[in-house]
Formats: structure tokens, C-alpha cells, sequence
């Protein structure tokens, strides 16, 4: 066990921090208030610098463009991007996700075509997996894919999808063999947005805004040589990707919970609970120091998981601990913010009284998806008792 | 970056596993905690042999020299097994206080038994108000030296040959045998770590220290401490386990419904959570980490925690066999409460934390 930085680690770090400082844009702020299109060209434009830095996606190979970052690279690059407040990337699924399970299961001439454009943004991806009635019961997806000489006809329905408004390309679960087992019968599609057919609806969230979308697939053709993996083996194929989302999503946090947590130290002087400045009053200090050392906790629980990975090489089950983590603390995070601010936890951005023009009251709402987004955490504790605990299945 | 055990680290707790489980299974924790002191003569001897109770120490004293990690691994084990006796007292605590502030004659005197295996120690620190704040200690030595008044809750003070005591103008240590010198059993829930009320009356003492390397020490012993708790919950949840897909109810192994599992997959996440708060101030300890304070803070309050709500898990999936004594979980859960409130509870601790990070405005800027 050893928690300092190895040299190659130290000059990884270093070289990112030099980078960064000359590089990382410092207006992004301004520009996230501006409307979704013009600050995602803002991203986008960003995501482009950092590519040409070869930085846009650290994790993967040397020779699809990346540095075959170890995972504690990976997990240095995410601190040092926290650190400096760098804006996010305009392709994150595309660079997380997809990018990595076409790198494992593409052909030859798909990694040709799609790799080095998810790198620069230029196509920008989204992920067409839950259904209306395939949520936590995922692999029981309607959404079929007929084949119809070299052409899939496509035609369902997807929801919760991120990017769905802007993204070029969709990396989508479909049935390809109904008369098997749910398991057995999906496919995964990679399919051209602009593809007649092809619709795309914003779903509207609990907090107001339209992260995700719904699409529609009417009779959509799609060139058979853009299956991903082998037909039938489609669920392998998204499991892979779920890991992905599960492994690498937790390290990106503890900085971002991390500096939470210390704006409500700073606010806990100045609101008052009980008549004393909440900094004083003995149960806030109980409960902020909880969350102090949870937000610590999560950091040693995610660098513990990146050690076994290292040495087993593979993302085991074991990342659903780190979910169900961060997910519910970082709704503790926010009831004590709302403790914390009383009357004002509530006001909205834009009202002169809201708290930090309210990311709070936002945070607040927005955090309910936490518990939800990327497997529930009743799907997370079936996983740890099924697949790590060695308990009988229980669905 | 490696927050993975050495070879040379899984070794050790590889044996201490292989160690315990052969030297002092579940029948012997049993048998001892029937006994007055819960006390081995041969067990103990054959742990100086193992090394185990030199195992921080310098090796000029007759210790083996390794670090807060290797220690840590150590009451792992020894928590897993519900290792009886004064293991914890004697080495973590007790000689960590030696070690952390007596004088190289001093330590010749008192540590070098202890790697020999020849002596066995205690600290008694509480005392009437029960505060693990040291600005609470009352108990003062005289001017010459010796010692009058009352410590409680002593861990194995009957089989101690010396107690180290902290007082108010410093700390001392105490020959069990000493004149003046008085133990009286205290009747706690743990079984397996007796409890003593220890009362001097002009006792003689040799001073080894003042009071400002104790914190220190305590976090070494609070560290150990939180190792033994993981052991603890690890044996707690893989009984539980083994019991959820064994027990049938409505056809079915009851660990197939997901009251259950998500009982049994929570006992997980507190268990691997509290493992790895205790590695890392382990070895925040041992390389005088910046944090180091505060990352055994935030391990002691998260186990004292998670080590109750573990028991409470595991009796709950047991049903009734979990409220029966022939059920070993009760063993763990009653160890589980000297050790929430040894070194502080979670309340104690988040103040400790509060006073750290939310006094001192910690920001962002000054810890990146």
C-alpha cells in the first residue's frame, strides 16, 4: 500500500497541470447560463482543445488516440479537471462510453470511421438503452430491429436519453430475435440520427429542464455492417458499457462533492439555525461533519476498487458500492443544505434572495435522479447480493 | 498510487488469518469468555512468538518494526476471530503509548517485555465523566510522583503486569502489583475484553511523558481499533450470508428475497467502507500525513456506525436463531459496543472533525 504519486504519476499530473494552465478556458461560467445550443458549442470547442492536447480521452489505447492511462492516472485527470473548474466535455458518452465498448468490440473499418470523431466532437453520441418498459428490467426492450436483406428496419421507442438533441450517432439496444430467451435476443445497432425516421422529443424532468430525450424509430433502416459485436450478443455487449458507466463515473466526484461541502462550511457562518450561526449549532456541525467524511470516504472506497481492478483487471461488481455511494450521499449532501438555509433552500435561480442564484434549490431536485440514473440503487444492492455476496437471484 | 496490500502485507494477514483460526477458534472464544479474564497463557505466548506483539516496535527493543498498516492487518484478523484477551490492551494501546512517549530507558524497561512476550499492559485513561477529551481528565499525580484516585472502564487490567495511567499533569505507569494499587471487575457486555475499575491510594509510578504525545497514540490505538471492528463486521456479514442461503422459509433460501439481500448488500457497503477508512489512516499514520488526524477521526466515526448497524443487520436476517447465545453474531455485536464507544463514538468524532474542518474554514484552495 502506498498512496503517493509514482513518478510517472507525478509527471502525468504535472504535464496535465502545465497544460491546463495554459489552456483551460476561463469564462465557462458566463457561457453555461447561455442557451443549450450556444454553450454546447462552447463545449464542443473545448472538447476539440483538449483533443488536439491529446488529452480528450486519457483512459484509451495509444493507438485509437488516447495514453493508455492507468486507472490512477485516469483518476488524477479527472482530479486535476475538478481542481481547476474545467468545463465538462461536449461528447462525454461518446469518450466514457461508447468510444470504449467500440474500441472492444468494433470491426476494424467501425473504429476507422467512428473513433477519431467521437475524440474531436464532431460527432457527438447518445445512448439509446431504457424503454418505457424496460428500465431496471433492461434486457426486456421492445424495440425490434428486422432484417431486411443488407438493411435493419428499426422501429420503437427510447427514453432518458442524453444528448438524444444533439447527437449524430446513437449507440442503441434492439431485439434482433424475439422467439429467445430476453437475454438472448438483443443486438446492438449503431445508427446515423439523421436517419429517416428518426425522432426526437425532449423529455421534461422534475427539476424544468430537458436533459434527456425520448426517440422514435419508424421504420428506420440501418446498414446491417453497423451491428456492434456479433447479432445476438448484443447484451454482452451493453453490460460492458453499463461498467464502463459504473467504474469511471464515481472518480470524477469527490472533487465536485468535495468543494459542496466546503461552500456550506463557508455559508454555515453566516445562516443561523437555532439563533446561532449554523457553524454553532451542535447538531449542523454533526451533520456537515458527516458528510465531510463520507465525501473523504467515497475517494478511499473508488481508490481501493482501482487497486483490485489494476491487479484483476476487469471492473467487477464490486462498482456498485461505489453507486449507491455517491448517489445517496450526495442527497444527504443536499437536505442539509435545505436544513441549513431554511425558507431560502427553497428559492429558484434568478430570484435576487436564492442562495448561490440556487444551484442549491436545483441540486436539491436534481439529486432525486441520482438514486435512479445508471441502475437504481435496488438494482445495485440485487448486483452486491447476487453477484458478490454469491445470494440466489431474486427476479 | 497503490491502495492495494503488498505481498509481503496479504502474507501477514494471510497467517495471522491461518493463525487465529487454528490457535483460537469460536469453541476457545467461547471457553475464555466464561473465564474471569478471558486470559491464554499459552495463546499469548505463542503470539510473542509470532511476532504479534513486537509487531510496530523497534527491533532494538525486540520488536519487529513494521508500520501502522501491518497492525492494522493484524486486529483485522484478530477482530475476525474475536481474539480474547489483551492483544489490543497490551500493544495497541498500551504500548503504543510507551513507544509514542517514553525515553529509550524507559522503553527498554517496559516495551522490551512486552515484544518478549514476558508482559502483558493496559491504559486506563476514563474516569468518572466517561470523556475521552483530555482536557477532561481530572486525575492528577502528586508532586513526588504517585498516584491517588480512581480510573474506569480498564481494559484487561487483571492480567496487566503494568497500567499505563493518564493524568492530568502527565502520563505514568503503574506496576499492577504496585502498593495502593486496586482492581475490581466491571461487568460490560463484551465477554471476550474484560472491564476494570482501577483505584490507587498513594500508588508509585515512574513517569514516562506529558500528555502532548497521547493524541498521537491514541490515534494509533483508534486506527487498531477500527481494523478489529472491520474484522468484526467481515465475520458478521459472511455468517449471515452463509445463513441467508442455507435457511429456508416459503420454499425458498431467504436470501433470495431482496428484503434480505439488500440487508446483506448494505452490511457490504458499510463493512468495505469502514475497511477502507482504517487502511487509509493506517497509513496516513504512518507517513505523518496532513490528514492523518482527521482521516482517523472520519474511520472511528464511520465504524462506531457501521459496527452496530452490521450487528443490527446480521440478527435481523438470523431471525430467531439470531437472538439465541448459541448464535455467534451476539459475541460480535457485544464487542461492537465497548469498541463504539472506545476512543470516542460517532458523536465524539464528528465534533472532532467539526473542530478540524469546519472551525479551522477549510477551503478547497488550502487542501488541493
Amino acid at each position: 500500500m502506498d498512496l503517493n504519486l509514482t513518478a510517472a504519476e507525478k509527471q502525468f499530473r504535472d504535464e496535465l497541470r502545465a497544460w491546463l494552465e495554459s489552456n483551460v478556458p476561463k469564462d465557462w461560467n458566463e457561457w453555461r447560463e447561455k442557451p443549450l445550443e450556444e454553450s454546447f458549442s462552447y463545449l464542443r470547442a473545448w472538447q476539440r482543445k483538449l483533443y488536439e492536447g491529446g488529452w480528450a480521452a486519457v483512459s484509451w489505447p495509444k493507438e485509437y488516440g488516447g495514453r493508455s492511462a492507468t486507472l490512477m492516472e485516469q483518476s488524477i485527470f479527472w482530479e486535476e479537471m475538478a481542481r481547476v473548474e474545467a468545463p465538462p466535455m461536449a461528447n462525454s458518452l461518446g469518450l466514457g462510453l461508447i468510444g470504449p465498448t467500440i474500441i472492444a468490440y468494433g470491426t476494424e473499418e467501425q473504429k476507422a470511421r467512428f473513433i477519431p470523431k467521437i475524440l474531436s466532437a464532431e460527432e457527438i453520441w447518445c445512448q439509446g438503452f431504457s424503454e418505457p418498459n424496460a428500465g431496471s428490467d433492461l434486457a426486456s426492450l421492445q424495440t425490434e430491429a428486422r432484417l431486411e436483406g443488407d438493411h435493419y428496419i428499426v422501429n420503437g421507442q427510447k427514453v432518458w436519453t442524453s444528448y438524444g438533441w444533439i447527437g449524430s450517432w446513437c449507440e442503441l439496444v434492439v431485439r434482433t430475435d424475439p422467439t429467445v430467451a430476453k437475454h438472448k435476443g438483443l443486438s446492438v445497432l449503431l445508427i446515423d440520427m439523421k436517419s429517416p425516421g428518426v425522432e426526437v422529443r425532449p423529455l421534461r424532468q422534475m427539476t424544468g429542464e430537458s436533459e434527456f430525450n425520448e426517440i422514435f424509430f419508424r421504420d428506420v433502416r440501418v446498414p446491417a455492417k453497423n451491428i456492434l459485436g456479433k447479432v445476438n450478443d448484443g447484451w454482452n455487449v451493453a453490460v460492458s458499457t453499463l461498467m464502463y458507466e459504473r467504474g469511471s463515473y464515481g472518480a470524477r466526484l469527490h472533487l465536485l462533492f468535495k468543494r459542496n461541502i466546503n461552500r456550506l462550511i463557508e455559508l454555515s457562518h453566516t445562516f443561523h439555525n437555532n439563533g446561532l450561526p449554523a457553524a454553532k449549532d451542535a447538531l449542523t456541525r454533526q451533520k456537515l461533519a458527516q458528510c465531510y467524511a463520507e465525501i473523504e470516504i467515497m475517494r478511499w472506497n473508488q481508490l481501493r476498487a482501482f487497486s483490485r481492478i489494476t491487479a484483476t483487471g476487469v471492473p467487477g461488481p464490486e462498482g456498485s458500492i461505489q453507486k449507491i455511494f455517491w448517489s445517496e450521499l450526495n442527497q444527504r449532501v443536499q437536505q442539509i443544505a435545505q436544513e441549513m438555509f431554511g425558507a431560502y433552500g427553497q428559492l429558484l435561480a434568478g430570484d435576487k434572495f436564492a442562495v448561490d442564484n440556487g444551484i442549491w434549490s436545483y441540486g436539491y431536485l436534481r439529486t432525486r435522479g441520482n438514486t435512479i440514473e445508471a441502475g437504481t440503487s435496488e438494482v445495485q444492492r440485487n448486483i452486491i447480493g447476487h453477484f458478490v455476496l454469491g445470494l440466489p437471484r431474486s427476479y | 498510487m497503490q491502495f492495494g496490500l503488498s505481498e509481503s502485507q496479504q502474507m501477514l494477514k494471510d497467517n495471522a488469518r491461518k493463525f487465529f483460526g487454528g490457535e483460537c477458534p469460536m469453541e476457545e472464544v467461547r471457553r475464555l469468555m466464561e473465564t474471569d479474564t478471558a486470559f491464554d497463557e499459552k495463546l499469548w505466548r505463542n503470539m510473542a512468538e509470532q511476532g504479534y506483539t513486537g509487531i510496530i516496535f523497534p527491533e532494538e527493543f525486540g520488536g519487529v518494526g513494521l508500520g501502522k498498516v501491518e497492525l492494522a492487518l493484524l486486529m483485522e484478523e484478530a477482530g475476525r476471530a474475536l481474539l480474547p484477551g489483551p492483544l489490543f490492551s497490551t500493544v495497541a494501546l498500551a504500548g503504543a503509548m510507551i513507544d509514542s512517549i517514553a525515553s529509550p530507558e524507559l522503553k527498554k524497561k517496559y516495551l522490551a517485555p512486552i515484544c518478549a512476550g514476558d508482559a502483558r499492559a493496559t491504559a486506563a485513561v476514563l474516569e468518572s465523566n466517561a470523556s475521552w477529551n483530555l482536557t477532561d481528565i481530572h486525575f492528577a499525580a502528586s508532586a513526588g510522583g504517585s498516584l491517588t484516585g480512581e480510573k474506569l472502564f480498564v481494559p484487561d487490567a487483571a492480567v496487566a503486569d503494568f497500567i499505563i495511567v493518564v493524568a492530568r499533569n502527565g502520563v505514568y505507569v503503574a506496576a499492577a502489583k504496585a502498593a495502593g494499587l486496586k482492581i475490581t471487575p466491571m461487568s460490560g457486555m463484551d465477554l471476550t475484553r474484560k472491564l476494570y475499575r482501577v483505584e490507587f491510594q498513594n500508588t508509585p509510578a515512574d513517569r514516562i511523558g506529558d500528555t502532548g504525545a497521547v493524541a498521537k497514540a491514541f490515534d494509533i490505538a483508534t486506527t487498531a481499533l477500527v481494523a478489529e471492528m472491520v474484522g468484526g463486521m467481515q465475520r458478521t456479514l459472511d455468517i449471515t450470508v452463509e445463513y441467508a442461503k442455507m435457511r429456508k422459509q416459503f420454499g425458498k433460501p431467504i436470501g433470495m428475497f431482496q428484503a434480505v439481500q439488500h440487508q446483506c448488500a448494505d452490511m457490504y457497503l458499510e463493512t468495505e467502507s469502514s475497511r477502507s477508512a482504517a487502511y487509509y489512516a493506517a497509513w496516513a499514520l504512518e507517513e505523518n500525513a496532513p490528514d492523518a488526524s482527521v482521516a482517523v477521526s472520519i474511520a472511528k466515526m464511520y465504524a462506531s456506525d457501521a459496527a452496530r448497524n452490521v450487528g443490527n443487520r446480521g440478527i435481523q436476517v438470523h431471525g430467531g436463531m439470531g437472538f439465541t447465545w448459541e448464535n455467534d453474531v451476539h459475541l460480535y455485536y457485544r464487542r461492537a459496543k465497548y469498541s463504539e464507544t472506545a476512543f470516542g463514538d460517532s458523536t465524539f468524532h464528528r465534533e472532532r472533525i467539526a473542530r478540524l474542518v469546519i472551525d479551522a474554514g477549510e477551503t478547497l484552495a488550502k487542501s488541493a
